[in-house]
């Protein structure tokens, strides 16, 4: 039953559903909000270097300030800051916390 | 079980270089930048009464990694030489850190775990029960704060007692698929265990088909819905979790100055003038000192080459004043600009400003297809283009890494900075040898630019971790001048004393205008004097030599006379693009290969003709 809704809805109609929380791109978290890593839209190899750097699913993630420019953004993952480029950080789904 | 060599394992930024040198000495660079430790480097300790060799291996995240600095550590490893390792963890990062220290107990080699930065820790309220971790890893841990020495003697005091850590344990299904690999690949040693991990992670070994767990790892990948190494990163990562909550309990974090600071250095706008304000303060910093320190050696040495030849005639006289030239060019011009630049960059580094400037730097990289990393080889180049070439190691894209090498090799380091302020700062003014700076700036800019469009795709971007400020210790920053200066003074100032005396050899044979000649098609489109053929021949072994070999080729220590003004501003600028030296030219070879190594060389070489030709023709325009 559930792959027969995220066929017809996608997977983010059934998320949505059990959290109720809005999703968003890591490039749009604004600074000082926090989210939970739903998923990360890439290949093995980033999701692995991402992984070594603690931003792997379920991850608290914090924004602290977004590069002047369309820079790079410095998000605070598990007490280590993290220097990640806008392509990267589109790739990365969070599930906006309040 | 007696010790003998012992490895140093740790992820950047853990402290292991500041472990390191107090080990083993002044040997070593201790680096607060990810990755800059490339090379392996070895000394010796004293451990329970017996010498041992400690070596430092580069900063690694992960042992199952693509990454080329990484794969130096595993590979070291692997060979079998290792008697025990040292596994620096960050305490302040210490879930995070205990990932890689459960790839080390996979390993099955002897471990001691060094809890270091524990003062960092307790800054962020992360309090440690160290006994309990110990128990529950099996290995003994020491609790260290090494910029401080504390905890270092009982971490060498405890070393004899490394031993292997009991194995961890996956998931069912995971452990399953392992045992299945296991048999597949026809077990012969205790290694078994971890070839199959790695082969679950998709990490190719030699020796063992690639193809061979497909199936097993495609099974295991399908019934959890993601790629088996990412199920094996996962599961670590949960293991890891649960150790650090059995272990940690996590108060509250302080707000420092640090964070304070880093408000304003990382600023969305303010960062950008104090940046420029910084790397301003560094120039102006080094070329102060140096000038100061110049103006102190140059002088006395110069007297006694002046004495030196009247005593011995003939040739051998003229060898012997021109290796004589060669020895104080080294102390006189290179290494009062050279030591301070080094000092000022290591502080940086140290600190940890030097990240902070590949991110805000990061989105004017973009314009020429690159990624903020590659600032740090840039920044590098300014000292030298040999490191500046070994740096492109931190990139993990194979173009990333070739484009910003072909750039680095023309950001003027400080050989030809000596050519550039020697000649044009001394005869034509400060104001104009600034103006060839940004003259570079803007060509490299221009190359960047033209390479986006020749090498597209672009790499996959900055991805890099932001370390806190740290206090810097002089004794990492004396170790890491120390071994970057030894470069120097080991390979360039030998060659430098020899290169002088053969030109005096050629000289006194009358063999001059021949090589003249020889490279009169580069000499002759610049609108420069036959002369200067020479001195930019040898420029292709040291920079430097250029300046120095232009006063002998002239036979005049007053270039004035020899050189227009405008002769000498199109000298430096085709020095500044034209052929790096062949320390370098060795690097490039090295990390990109010959064929490649070739297209940088006769690239910087059709630039530096064309930025040569073009500034001709502006001044002859102007004038």
């Amino acid at each position: 039953m559930p792959n027969l809704l995220n066929a017809a809805f996608g997977i983010s109609f059934i998320r949505d559903m059990e959290y109720n929380f809005p999703r968003v791109s890591l490039d749009a978290l604004p600074p000082g909000r926090s989210g939970r890593v739903v998923s990360i839209r890439g290949g093995r190899g980033l999701c692995l270097r991402l992984g070594r750097l603690g931003l792997r699913q379920g991850a608290m993630v914090r924004a602290v300030t977004h590069g002047a420019w369309r820079g790079p953004l410095l998000v605070e993952v598990n007490g280590a800051q993290v220097a990640l480029g806008r392509g990267i950080a589109r790739r990365i789904v969070l599930q906006l916390l309040p | 079980m007696s010790l003998q060599r012992i490895a140093l394992v740790g992820q950047p930024n853990s402290g292991k270089s500041t472990v390191f040198n107090f080990l083993a000495g002044y040997r070593a660079v201790a680096s607060n930048f990810p990755g800059t430790t490339v090379d392996v480097l070895k000394g010796k300790a004293l451990v329970a009464g017996r010498t041992v060799e400690i070596v430092d291996l580069p900063g690694t995240y992960s042992l199952i990694s693509d990454d080329r600095a990484e794969q130096v550590t595993r590979d070291f490893l692997l060979s079998g030489g290792v008697d025990a390792v040292i596994n620096i963890v960050d305490a302040s990062l210490l879930s995070r850190s205990l990932e890689l220290t459960l790839e080390l107990i996979e390993l099955g080699l002897p471990l001691v775990v060094c809890l270091n930065m524990m003062d960092e820790a307790e800054h962020k309220g992360i309090e440690i029960d160290v006994d309990r971790l110990s128990a529950r890893l099996g290995v003994p841990v020491v609790a260290s704060v090494a910029a401080r020495g504390v905890g270092l003697k009982r971490l060498l005091a405890l070393l004899p007692a490394a031993r292997a850590a009991r194995q961890i344990h996956y998931s069912a299904d995971v452990e399953e698929a392992l045992a299945e690999l296991v048999r597949l690949i026809q077990p012969e040693e205790l290694q078994s265990r971890y070839a199959a991990i790695r082969l679950l992670s998709g990490d190719p070994i030699a020796g063992v088909d690639p193809e061979a767990g497909k199936a097993i790892q495609n099974r295991l990948a399908a019934a959890r819905g993601e790629d088996s190494a990412l199920v094996l990163s996962a599961e670590r990562h949960a293991l890891a979790m649960t150790l650090f909550e059995n272990v940690a309990q996590v108060g509250h974090a302080r707000i420092g100055w640090r964070e304070c600071l880093d408000g304003l250095l990382m600023h969305r706008f303010l960062a950008y003038p104090i940046l420029a304000l910084i790397l301003f303060l560094l120039f102006f910093g080094v070329y102060k000192v140096g000038g100061f320190l110049e103006g102190i050696f140059l002088p006395p040495l110069m007297d006694a080459t002046d004495a030196l030849s009247g005593v011995i005639p003939d040739i051998a006289g003229d060898i012997l004043t021109g290796a004589f030239q060669g020895l104080w060019a080294g102390v006189g011009i290179v290494l009062p600009y050279l030591v301070p630049f080094l000092f000022f960059l290591a502080l940086l580094e140290d600190v940890g400003y030097l990240p902070r400037v590949g991110y805000l730097m990061d989105t004017i990289m973009h314009r020429v297809g690159l990624h903020g990393k590659s600032v740090i080889p840039f920044l590098l180049g300014y000292g030298c283009s040999v490191p500046a070439v070994l740096a492109t190691r931190i990139l993990e894209d194979e173009r990333d890494r070739l484009v910003t090498s072909a750039l680095a090799v023309m950001v003027p380091c400080a050989g030809r900075a000596i050519v550039v302020f020697g000649l044009v700062g001394r005869y034509v003014g400060p104001a104009a040898a600034m103006g060839l700076y940004l003259i570079n700036i803007v060509v490299v800019a221009i190359v960047g630019w033209l390479l986006k469009r020749i090498l597209p795709g672009t790499g996959p971007g900055l991805i890099m971790e932001i370390p806190p400020y740290r206090q810097p210790t002089i004794r990492t920053l004396l170790g890491k001048i120390w071994l970057r200066l030894r470069e120097f003074i080991v390979v360039a100032w030998p060659l430098l004393v020899i290169t002088s005396a053969l030109f005096a050899l050629i000289e006194a044979l009358g063999w001059t205008d021949q090589l003249n000649l020889g490279v009169r098609f580069l000499t002759w489109p610049l609108g420069l004097p036959a002369q200067t053929g020479v001195p930019l021949v040898f420029g292709v072994l040291r920079k430097e030599l250029s300046l120095i070999m232009l006063s002998q080729a002239f036979g005049t220590a007053q270039l004035s006379a020899a050189l227009s003004q405008a002769q000498m501003v199109i000298f430096s600028v085709f020095v500044l693009f034209y052929v790096p030296c062949v320390a370098t030219i060795a690097a490039l070879w090295r990390e990109l290969g010959l064929r490649r190594a070739a297209y940088v060389l006769g690239g910087t070489t059709a630039i530096a003709l064309t930025t040569g030709v073009l500034v001709r023709g502006i001044l002859s325009w102007i004038i």
